[in-house]
């Protein structure tokens, strides 16, 4: 099953995991979950580079990181988006629709 | 603010690595637990779901570690970044760059010069000199506190009995007469245990040190070390020097090394030309041989302590020690003590009187330095109005505040370090400035007090600059930090009289710079106010009077010759044109001389268990008191004729005869001093005998003719000046002998003068500290008014569009500005009334809230605001309402 699944754009997986942050605080794996479950099980996330890329975006201040209790009753460290992660979320959005906007112009050209 | 303290504790994660990464396992393992559990629920067996769990996940320690180096690299990464774009930023901006590089390497500069100047000259002030934090100055006290020096005998006795000590040495300055060609040039040099080279670990360049046996045998080794210097300057840098020899006072001595280039000796204020052993005790003292005797307590030097014991437990041995011998011999050592001083208290050579001075200097220079930060925050808060675009727009892109934060920190690290290194150079341009206030009056003396950048001074330097960094550069970033995004939006229109938190926040630090400069003022007017009252205060004894030394001693003179030569030289100085009096005596007042002591027995008066009457006195000839102009109170002056074949005589001081003759008339009573009983025949008004400062205290006559000794001075009441003086002086002692020249003549007020060189330079330091510091503030005065000027032309075209003139705006500036200096004036008053009661021993007869020095500083504060508000206020004043409404 992971041969249908496709890799990441390089460079996207903070912009998903800023886009999966955006309405509810998830633990690591709640947010790859999120991920696939948002892409219909089309993109999936590399369970090894999510939490650099987690600890980078917490370093740059657009997450915070909190530990709480996950719905199962385990200790888990739940991230939340702030408010400049939610300014960077919108910059990204407005550039990569700028890029793809492009790409398929280029790609449905004749 | 929340994002100053995120930023910190992100910093401080770096630093906490470990921690950091237990919470990351954690966090890892939580994760690797849940997706098990998850793959148990879709039906596995639990190790097969562990197994496809860790697959899952890939590597967790190569996670960990990428997380890890992420961390790292981000740092760096960021920190290289930001000093890339301060370096830019300040090169954009060059008449910034250079000012507030410029205040901050004063500020920087002048605080490494002091701490330069306190390191070599009182912590560690002997250069190549091992283990000075084990060295200390070795003194002997009388009970009753007074302080002089150790006999050679319990010296021995002291090296002999003590287990706690690696070595004792003996280092007591002499000086001798050398001749350069057909010139007379002076020498210092130091008496020195034999021991000495050794103990201190320095090695003669050439040649040896001494040998244990040259320090002992009355005159049997005349043998000496010199100084790099003497080797350099009198003998052209001969290599075959060891084994010639030199002529010291009388004795062909034997040059057996050279003391390697660095080695100064170990006396702070002179650098030694020479040293020889303590046997040669009697060729350099002219008061006579002393090796054998308890009683006569010459003996300065140091002790080195062994590693790892206390002050206390070396001077309770020495206690014991000190103890054992009064009871051995009661006669001498009757509350006789031995005492360890730190070396930068040492009272036998210049620390004791540079500690202090040097301490005020210290102060004073923070000061400088802290308002040199206040005016790079000032510059750095004018400018970050400027910069709010960028900053915005930064913080509309994403920044953290905390990244923008530390941006700036980075920027103003970057200045100061660039200042540190100007300051440090400036360092080490001053530190010998201060032998410039040191004239040397005395051919062939080297006055030395040198400063010494080592590690220690840069890294003290390298902490000010972070110091100052945290000062200046944080106000105002924090201060960025909070740009509002939508507020800063609108156009900031500050008001000439309100202001919004930036201008209050400039206006704080212009307060701070304007009182801090007045405590300043204020200490520099009590120090000059103190320095002329002490010139001005009279010693008791006209300072007119001209002294003239010819050093028979060095010459080899013996007492009988000195006797013959001196009678025959007073004889014909008294009939030279224009003398009106003249008279020997062997200490002239405010000498570095030191004046005879003895024990006292006094006809009729029963001290009491514990004391030991003491007092100093002084040798001279008759005419003394008329013409140094000291009145005798009562009986008579000395004669001509008292002299070996007559009666001993003696005359004492007011404070001597209220003390041991209460009451009573002392006249015709006795005194005894080394077994001879003496007559007074007079009582003298007090004086001054070394410096003004000192307390009032029994002294002493007795006639030089009746205790003669080979080295005196001449006393000269004269009309003349003092350039025909000296000749015709020169001229007498040529006819005496052709082979002698006497040194030039001097006015015992340079010697008073001399005497004070710590009030006068602190004095200097303090004025030239002060002037700086002045100076800064008044910049910073000036840059915030035109500032505001400039930020509120708008507000002032307006006011001038409905009426208000020319004058009515300059004065609005101008009272503003007064009204900020006085402020700070008031703030500064109340901290130099705390401040300047540090000064005391510094001050004399001034006291530390002494209204003119205050009343002096405010004028100087407020004609330095007026200047400084001027020129923005003429500049308010001719803003041309119409442009100023349409811009």
């Amino acid at each position: 099953m992971a041969k249908e699944k496709t890799d990441l754009v390089y460079g996207t997986l903070d912009m998903l995991i800023l886009k999966a942050l955006q309405h509810d605080p998830r633990h690591g794996l709640a947010i790859a979950d999120r991920i696939e479950q948002m892409s219909k099980d089309i993109l999936r996330v590399e369970q090894g580079s999510l939490y650099p890329a987690l600890y980078r975006l917490e370093a740059q201040g657009w997450i915070k990181a909190e530990w709480g209790v996950s719905d199962n009753n385990r200790k888990a460290r739940y991230y939340t988006l702030t408010t400049a992660g939610r300014k960077q979320l919108a910059a990204e959005k407005e550039h990569w629709s700028r890029i793809t906007k492009g790409i398929n112009l280029v790609l449905s050209g004749a | 603010m929340p994002r100053p303290c995120a930023w910190f504790s992100r910093l401080l994660g770096f630093f906490r690595k470990r921690s950091r990464d237990a919470e990351m396992a954690e966090e890892m393992q939580q994760h690797l637990d849940l997706l098990t559990e998850r793959n148990i629920a879709a039906g596995m067996l639990p190790h097969e779901a562990r197994n496809a769990a860790l697959r899952q996940f890939g590597g967790v320690e190569q996670t960990k570690e990428i997380a890890r180096e992420q961390r790292l690299l981000r740092w760096a990464d960021e920190f290289v970044q930001d000093l890339r774009f301060g370096a830019r930023m300040l090169l954009r901006s060059p008449g910034f760059s250079i000012l507030a590089i410029l205040c901050l390497t004063l500020g920087i500069g002048t605080n490494a010069a002091v701490f330069s100047w306190i390191e070599g000259i009182l912590i560690r002030p002997y250069p190549l000199v091992a283990h000075q934090d084990r060295m200390f100055a070795l003194i002997g006290t009388t009970r009753g506190a007074e302080r002089g020096g150790l006999s050679y005998p319990d010296f021995v006795d002291l090296e002999k009995n003590s287990t706690l000590f690696e070595s004792f040495i003996i280092d007591r300055i002499v000086g001798t007469t050398l001749s350069v060609g057909d010139r007379a040039e002076r020498a210092s040099g130091g008496l020195v245990s034999a021991n000495y080279f050794n103990a201190l670990g320095v090695q003669p360049m050439l040649g040896r040190g001494f040998r244990p046996e040259e320090g002992t045998g009355r005159n049997a080794h005349p043998v000496t070390v010199i100084s790099y210097l003497t080797w350099k300057d009198r003998y052209k840098n001969d290599p075959e020097i060891v084994g010639k020899t030199q002529y010291m006072n009388g004795v062909q001595h034997t040059i057996i090394g050279v003391a390697p280039e660095k080695f100064h000796g170990t006396f702070i204020g002179y650098s030694f030309n020479f040293w020889v052993p303590t046997s040669m005790q009697e060729a350099f003292d002219s008061t006579g041989y002393k090796m054998e005797d308890r009683g006569a307590r010459w003996i300065e030097g140091y002790a080195f302590l062994k590693p790892g014991v206390t002050r206390q437990q070396v001077q309770a041995e020495l206690n014991s020690i000190a103890q054992r011998l009064e009871n051995d011999f009661p006669e001498t050592n009757r509350g006789h003590e031995v005492e360890l001083i730190p070396l930068w208290k040492t009272p036998f050579n210049g620390a004791g009187n540079m500690s202090p001075t040097l301490g005020i200097t210290m102060a004073v220079v923070f000061f400088v330095l802290l308002i040199a930060c206040a005016n790079v925050s000032n510059l750095l808060l004018a400018r970050s109005l400027l910069r709010r675009h960028e900053m915005t727009m930064r913080l509309a892109l994403g920044a953290g505040r905390g990244r923008l934060l530390k941006q700036l920190v980075t920027e103003g690290l970057l200045l100061s370090l660039i200042a540190a290194v100007g300051g440090i150079v400036v360092a080490y341009w001053c530190r010998n400035a201060l032998v410039l206030a040191f004239p040397s009056t005395v051919p062939g003396l080297v006055v030395d007090y040198p400063g010494q950048i080592d590690w220690r001074v840069l890294v003290v330097s390298a902490a000010i600059c972070i110091l100052a960094t945290l000062v200046f550069a944080l106000v105002p970033a924090i201060h960025a930090s909070h740009v509002d995004l939508s507020g800063a939006l609108k156009t900031e229109g500050n008001g000439v009289l309100g202001g919004t938190g930036r201008s209050r926040l400039r206006s704080a630090l212009v307060l701070v710079q304007v009182s801090l400069s007045f405590v300043l003022l204020a200490g520099t007017g009590l120090l000059l106010q103190s320095l002329a009252k002490m010139r001005n205060a009279n010693p008791g004894f006209s300072t007119d009077v001209i002294v003239s030394v010819t050093d028979l001693f060095s010459a080899g003179y013996n007492l009988e010759r000195a006797k013959i030569f001196h009678t025959q030289l007073l004889d014909r100085v008294r009939t030279l044109p224009g003398v009106e009096s003249a008279t020997l005596n062997r200490v002239p007042p405010f000498s570095y001389k030191v004046y005879s002591s003895a024990p006292l027995e006094i006809d009729g008066y029963q001290p009491a268990p514990n004391e030991q009457p003491t007092s100093e006195y002084n040798e001279i000839a008759e005419d003394y008191f008329a013409t140094i102009g000291i009145p005798i109170v009562s009986g008579r002056e000395f004669a001509r004729t008292d002299d070996e074949r007559s009666p001993p005589v003696a005359i004492i001081n007011e404070t001597m005869a209220a003390k041991y003759w209460p009451g009573k008339n002392p006249l015709g009573q006795r005194l005894k001093i080394k077994d001879r009983w003496m007559e007074i025949v007079g009582i003298a008004k007090n004086a001054n005998y070394r410096t003004k400062l000192e307390p009032p205290g029994p002294f002493f006559y007795v006639p030089l003719r009746q205790n003669f000794g080979v080295q005196n001075s001449l006393l000269i009441r004269t009309r003349e000046k003092r350039g025909a003086i000296t000749n015709a002086l020169a001229r007498e002692v040529h006819a005496l002998d052709p082979n002698l020249a006497p040194w030039p003549a001097s006015p015992l007020q340079e010697q008073i003068d001399e005497m004070s060189y710590s009030q006068r330079l602190a004095v200097t330091l303090v004025s030239i500290f002060g002037a700086m510091a002045l100076f800064l503030a008044a910049i910073g005065l000036y840059a915030v008014m035109s500032y505001s000027v400039s930020q509120g032309t708008r507000e002032l075209g307006l006011r001038m569009a409905l009426g208000a003139g020319a004058n009515d705006l300059m004065r609005l500036v101008m009272s503003r500005g007064l009204i900020l200096t006085t402020g700070g004036i008031m703030i500064g008053a109340v901290a130099a009334v705390m401040l300047t009661r540090l000064m005391g021993n510094l001050l004399y007869k001034v006291s530390p809230r002494d209204p003119l020095a205050f009343g002096l500083a405010f004028l100087v504060m407020i004609i330095v605001a007026l200047i400084a508000c001027f020129l923005p206020a003429w500049r308010a004043a001719r803003i041309d309402p119409v442009q100023a409404l349409r811009t």
